[in-house]
């Protein structure tokens, strides 16, 4: 499986990618060499578009490290994809749980993340 | 079947200069002791872990150390779960005969024996390493997410999460073990300094110093006769972001298993101790459990349901929350307690009828599960 990984923001790369099983058609977000759902080998990998809605959110105050430290406060959130894979991110301060959002990408902590904004009623 | 024949706990909060293991040879001694045993006729050892040293072979570690040679013996892990899943696998060892009297112990010095940045890093690592450590979440913002979800879909505020720390509160302030007894309002939780909103610093259990152990035995070894009725496991995810729901979770599917074995029903039920890392945890955990019903334990608690005197009585010592949290040890703390209840033992927190208690513990992120129901033989 190595070296068919697309690379994502776990790797650096501006992107979110999921497997997607061509056996039961299920998807799974953390990379694995089979699927998690129906045992079957070598899920295809896929990029993700990057929309989604907010499922759950926690604004950090309080971090652990020093260079977490440096961000506070910042949103942890939970985002539904448009895929239908549940993924961790940041995302703005004020989201709100059923939001819509899209990706955009920052600077945490010495690496890159993906980050959340909403996505405003006239589709902007 | 089988029985806690003995228990054992310290005071929670600081414990300069005790190591881990000191506190779990305290807590050792006291159980031993309580179920008027020898130590040589401990002949099993179950112990959880200490995040402030850690080893691979924890049990012998301790067993030398105590100074016993156990004819079984190794650690658990299973996070907040892993004393009732302790209790459990004794539970089975004694009835299955491969021992007679097991001893289940915990202990660490978390308070004093690293920095509380440590504490919180050492814990944030049951996160998923590649696709949620990065992101910097703590523990506490892993409940968080959970209460932020939970609060939209049952309509529940921040003021009745405070509820579940008052009460806590309230009730260690009569035991003289707990680590926090000065009395709190709803208003101080809400004033409590931000932690990972919604959840604040009083919603959040503390880090403590402490130990906890108890004896499960074949036969009882005394009058004090608390059987296991039943006890059953649920682990429905590890990170939060594979968790199915964070509206529905093992915890009912654990207690459907437990009743069916103890052929209870929650009506039965004198005793409710659970687990309570934070507030929302009780919250959640106490509906799930059917010890409420969806987005009504607040009012539960305000009503005086869960008090000393009410109809079910819940943490008489104050829980993680309030009696304090030294890691495995924290939630065996509930287990005491109960047994204390339950044989008339708790003084000026003795409850009117402990006869059936109830016991959930949750480790991970509501990961695993394990529901426990006791009973006071006559």
């Amino acid at each position: 499986m190595s070296d068919r990984l697309m690379p994502d923001w776990t790797l650096g790369a501006q992107a979110i990618v999921y497997q997607y099983c061509a056996a039961c058609g299920g998807v799974q977000y953390f990379r694995r060499s089979f699927c998690s759902l129906c045992g079957a080998p070598d899920p295809v990998e896929r990029c993700a578009s990057g929309e989604g809605s907010v499922y759950a959110t926690s604004l950090v105050c309080r971090a652990a490290t020093a260079e977490t430290r440096a961000h506070v406060p910042y949103n942890i959130v939970l985002v539904d994809t448009a895929e239908g894979f549940r993924m961790m991110a940041h995302g703005d301060n004020d989201l709100r749980v059923g939001d819509k959002v899209r990706a955009r990408y920052t600077q945490f902590a010495g690496r890159l993340i993906p980050y959340f904004g909403r996505v405003d009623e006239s589709g902007a | 079947m089988s029985f806690i024949s003995g228990v054992g706990l310290t005071p929670y909060g600081r414990h300069d200069g005790c190591s881990s293991l000191d506190l779990m040879s305290k807590a050792a001694e006291l159980a031993i002791s309580d179920a008027g045993l020898k130590r040589r006729e401990i002949d099993g050892v179950l112990c959880g872990y200490s995040t402030v040293s850690p080893h691979i072979m924890l049990a012998t570690v301790f067993a030398e150390h105590f100074g016993i040679q156990p004819a079984y013996a190794h650690a658990v892990q299973v996070g907040g779960a892993t004393g009732l899943a302790m209790t459990m696998l004794a539970h089975h060892l004694v009835e299955a005969g491969v021992v007679r009297h097991v001893l289940v112990v915990a202990g660490e010095n978390r308070l004093t024996g690293q920095s509380r940045d440590a504490s919180i890093l050492a814990l944030a690592q049951v996160g998923h390493p590649h696709y949620e450590v990065p992101l910097g979440p703590t523990i506490p913002a892993y409940y968080g997410l959970v209460a932020s979800r939970y609060m939209h879909d049952y309509r529940v505020s921040e003021e009745d999460l405070a509820e579940f720390a008052v009460l806590m509160r309230l009730h260690a302030s009569s035991h003289p073990g707990a680590q926090f007894r000065e009395s709190i309002s709803v208003a101080d939780v809400m004033a409590s300094k931000p932690v990972a909103l919604p959840l604040k610093l009083l919603d959040c259990c503390p880090v403590s110093d402490g130990g906890a152990a108890f004896v499960i035995s074949r036969e009882p070894t005394s009058q004090m006769r608390v059987r296991v009725l039943g006890c059953a496991q649920a682990h429905t995810h590890q990170h939060v972001t594979a968790a199915p729901a964070l509206n529905k979770l093992g915890a009912e599917i654990a207690i459907a298993r437990a009743k069916q074995q103890a052929g209870l029903d929650i009506a039965g039920v004198r005793y409710a101790a659970v687990y309570d890392s934070f507030t929302i945890t009780l919250a959640m955990l106490l509906e799930e459990l059917g010890l409420a019903g969806r987005g009504e334990a607040a009012s539960r608690v305000r009503s005086g349901y869960f008090n000393r005197d009410g109809a079910m009585p819940l943490n008489t010592h104050g829980g993680l929350l309030s009696y304090g949290h030294c890691g495995v040890g924290g939630a065996m703390a509930h287990l005491v307690e109960t047994h204390v209840q339950m044989t008339g033992r708790a003084g000026n927190r003795q409850v009117r009828d402990a006869s059936i208690a109830l016991l959930h513990g949750d480790g991970g992120v509501l990961s695993s599960h394990v529901s426990m129901f006791l009973e006071r033989v006559r």
